[in-house]
């Protein structure tokens, strides 16, 4: 105590004789009554989070915007905005009300006719919302608060969709933001959700700062996931993004920020031994780290070199690598996440277990005559870079030729969108980390997708592995759609579009005096309180 | 000495123009397509090619090129790709912080630097000189960042008497300007102390051995006046000179500082610009440190005038 005293005395001392002149600490923030000050991922760049899939976006999307649907802590779809959901009895008509209360950050109302708007916007962009609106027939505000879908098919998909949890989430805009073309950026920033962005005080890569929305209409249901009442418990949320991150533990210990919403897990034990500090796991599905194939080119064009790998590769290897602390991860065979509805290891028996006999087997019938495999090495996101190394010592030792290239992340992304050979430039493959709630279904996982040209880079081409998808996007019960996805994951075995290599998580670090932080997947700022 | 300023200033055009031509092709050069990074991981080729249309990218580089710089010649520097800001009002609201700790920087270096090498010079070959000279090897091998993080767990961390990270505006408070930039401006002032310690003590040493030393002193004059009216003031120019670039230096080099003790300025800025391959962004920030660096060095020529007045343009 005596030690705590003294050194605030002496802070105060020092900060006295700097402010001599006379001059205090001042600024916006300080007006605010509560104000809880976090550290983000990363910088927020881009303020749409329909015109981009980045994680940030998506996080900024849930403080400003809200959604019709979504997912409770368990995996269920709770209504969100919408207060009554009927379908006809052929199930082609789905007719939702907007629960009432609902306006926009400028005080208007929220009206069926804007969220009209937003779902044709975001179905336009999203995959996932791409195939729910191609049951859509008609999409239609049929009174100021009633939207009516007509489908030309019965689907479970259009709630499942408009619940999505990641990027990109159907958020609800004015309808004259969402007439903004998808492929253009909104510029006007009007939400309905529980915080409200202020673009006055924005300084780009230096603060976001978010007001609690007086407005803002909660659900009578306490808040589950990301569903149920978004309480804002904090008048003020600040985003200091700081790239540094060893200097944000710094900055928590001495308690100039609140939150740290991803701490490296190396830096996890110096956080774990403050007693001021607690860590809390917010997304406990986590992530998985995938290695991507391009199947365009030899020798992953062959499915019996892309199946050698599911032999020669096991998760443990990957997930040490990078996170060390089995704390923090999970070898998980299933490819639709560990914990998720979807959960499945049917079709796993002996894979992921490093059978190099079994590979190299599988490498002799495919005809594989030694040409390199040029493996993209990412090195300056310290979550992947450890990453490629190890897949090339597991695919060197089962006899193959690895070209491991090292580039910064920037220069993947735009190669991995190349689908020339990589001797002109292209790639065999590279290795990615998604959220799992990306991947939960079949249809939402988009790795999977494998409609040829229309595909994520890689574009694998499978006929058997779409029909399922569309079977899943048809299927209107859970326990269909957890059928097909057991029939998904043998086909995926026969047509290896990538391959998942441990589940992992993270743990945000807090002031003691932090509490509420809700297990969502994305990190969310409601139900926080600074005491 | 107006003829001479006007020639530089024009010398300056075909310097400025090679600049931004090798910026932009290096640019067009490095990989990373800004198009295929806006657009995210779920992105089509259509979508790309849209992103790419909308940013002007599709165009061949020689329009490309000359649509940026007729409007750079109309004050214009476009819209960063990712803020959607006016790439002049990003660079305008981080100049600040970096002009701030360079400037502070530099008038602390001067402070202790100049009066450190003149006692080295004055005492040359006693412990005393020994020791500055020792710790100028120390500040010269020691990087910035690791002086940075050690001052941070000392002062931040341990004692607790300093902040870890951030910048405050000057309208917001000098005390509270000073406060943020102490630990960041110490910890980039050592290698410049060093530097220039070091630089000042061989000046001072050169011109201690000369007659008009010897003749102040013949006369009478006490050591100080000998020391500070002429040992120091002749051996001014090179001083000034390493000051000088030291501080344009410190502008486009203070990468590192800003990084350690999230300051948002220019070095900040550009990193972040640079691995976003936000074009319009690096490029007017490469332009602008470019200038300070023309700039700066009329400065110092100019200076010798003041400083020397044999020297004449």
């Amino acid at each position: 105590m005596f030690k705590t005293s003294r050194r605030s005395a002496i802070r105060s001392a020092v900060a006295a004789v700097v402010l001599g002149l006379g001059v205090t600490f001042s600024g916006s923030a300080a007006q605010a009554e509560t104000l809880l000050r976090a550290v983000p991922h990363s910088d927020l760049k881009i303020l749409d989070p329909i015109w981009t899939t980045a994680y940030i976006t998506r996080n900024h999307g849930y403080m400003v915007y809200d959604t019709l649907f979504a997912l409770d802590a368990d995996g269920n779809i709770q209504p969100q905005m919408i207060d009554t959901v009927t379908t006809s009895d052929d199930g082609l008509t789905i007719t939702m009300t907007l629960r009432d209360g609902l306006t926009w950050h400028d005080g208007a109302p929220v009206t069926a006719e804007d969220c009209v708007a937003s779902i044709n916007r975001w179905g336009s962009k999203d995959a996932m919302g791409q195939k729910m609106m191609s049951f859509v027939s008609s999409l239609e505000a049929t009174d100021a608060k009633t939207i009516t879908f007509k489908l030309n098919a019965p689907t479970g998909l259009v709630t499942l969709a408009l619940a999505k949890p990641s990027s990109n989430v159907p958020f609800m805009m004015p309808a004259r933001v969402a007439a903004t073309p998808a492929s253009e950026q909104i510029s006007d920033y009007t939400g309905s959700g529980p915080f409200v962005f202020r673009q006055d005080l924005w300084e780009p890569g230096t603060k976001i700062v978010y007001d609690k929305f007086d407005g803002y209409v909660p659900r009578s249901e306490p808040a589950s996931g990301l569903a149920g009442g978004k309480v804002a418990k904090v008048d003020r949320v600040e985003w200091l993004p700081i790239r540094d991150q060893q200097q944000a533990v710094n900055a928590l210990k001495a308690g100039e920020i609140d939150f740290i919403e991803a701490p490296p897990h190396d830096l996890l034990p110096l956080l774990k031994d403050d007693a001021n500090i607690k860590l809390e796991d917010f997304n406990p599905a986590g992530n998985q780290f995938t290695f991507r194939f391009n199947v365009l080119h030899p020798p992953f064009d062959n499915p019996k070199m892309r199946q050698a790998l599911l032999y020669a590769f096991n998760q443990e290897d990957f997930v040490q690598a990078v996170v060390g602390d089995a704390e923090y991860y999970e070898v998980c065979l299933a490819l639709f996440g560990c914990g998720m509805p979807f959960e499945t290891t049917a079709g796993m028996d002996g894979l992921l277990e490093s059978n190099f006999e079994k590979a190299r087997e599988l490498i002799a019938e495919s005809g594989y005559n030694g040409e390199p495999i040029l493996l993209m090495h990412s090195t300056d996101l310290a979550v992947l870079t450890n990453l490629a190394p190890v897949a090339k010592d597991l695919m060197e030792a089962v006899g193959l030729n690895v070209d491991m290239q090292s580039m910064d992340w920037q220069t993947l992304v735009a190669r991995r969108a190349k689908k020339e050979s990589p001797a002109e430039g292209g790639w065999n493959a590279f290795i990615t980390s998604w959220t799992t709630g990306d991947l939960f279904n079949p249809v939402a996982a988009a790795f999977l997708n494998a409609s040829c040209d229309t595909a994520l880079f890689g574009w694998p081409c499978d006929a058997r592995i779409e029909e399922l998808r569309d079977a899943f996007a048809r299927a209107t019960t859970v326990e269909e759609q957890k059928a097909i996805v057991d029939q998904v994951q043998q086909a995926w075995f026969d047509y290896p579009t990538h391959i998942h290599l441990g589940q992992w998580t993270g743990r945000a670090a807090m002031a003691q005096n932090v509490s509420g932080l809700l297990q969502t997947g994305a990190p969310v700022f409601w139900n926080i309180e600074v005491n | 000495m107006a003829s001479y300023l006007l020639r530089r200033v024009i010398a300056t055009i075909p310097v400025m123009l090679l600049v931004a031509v090798f910026i932009f092709l290096l640019l067009r050069l490095t990989p990373g397509d800004p198009a295929t990074i806006i657009a995210g991981d779920y992105a089509n080729e259509q979508q790309v090619a849209e992103i790419r249309e909308n940013l002007g990218l599709d165009k061949p580089i020689i329009s490309q090129f000359a649509i940026w710089l007729g409007n750079i010649l109309q004050g214009d520097f476009g819209e960063s790709f990712f803020y959607k800001k006016e790439v002049s009002e990003l660079i305008s609201a981080r100049l600040e912080p970096t002009l701030s700790l360079s400037l502070l920087t530099i008038v602390m270096t001067v402070a202790i630097a100049v009066p450190l090498g003149t006692l080295a010079a004055y005492k040359q070959g006693s412990w005393i000189d020994r020791g500055i000279m020792g710790f100028s090897v120390l500040g010269f091998s020691l990087p910035v960042f690791v002086i940075g993080y050690a001052l941070i767990y000392v002062f931040s961390v341990q004692l607790g008497w300093l902040p870890v990270q951030g910048y405050q505006r000057i309208s917001e408070g000098v005390g509270g300007w000073l406060y943020r930039l102490i630990l960041p401006a110490t910890a980039l002032s050592v290698i410049f102390v060093a530097f220039i310690a070091r630089m000042t003590r061989t000046s001072v040493l050169e011109v201690l051995g000369e007659d008009y030393v010897r003749t102040a002193r013949a006369k009478g004059q006490t050591e100080t006046r000998v020391l500070m009216r002429h040992a120091l003031r002749n051996a001014a120019v090179p001083i000034v000179t390493v000051i000088g670039l030291s501080f344009a230096v410190l502008i486009g080099g203070v990468v590192v500082t800003e990084s350690v003790f999230t300051i948002p300025g220019l070095g900040l800025l550009t990193v972040e610009a640079v691995l976003a391959r936000d074009y319009p962004t690096i490029q007017a920030v490469i332009l602008l440190f470019s200038f300070i660096y023309v700039l700066v060095n009329l400065i110092i020529d100019v200076s010798y005038t003041v400083l020397d007045p044999r020297i004449r343009y």
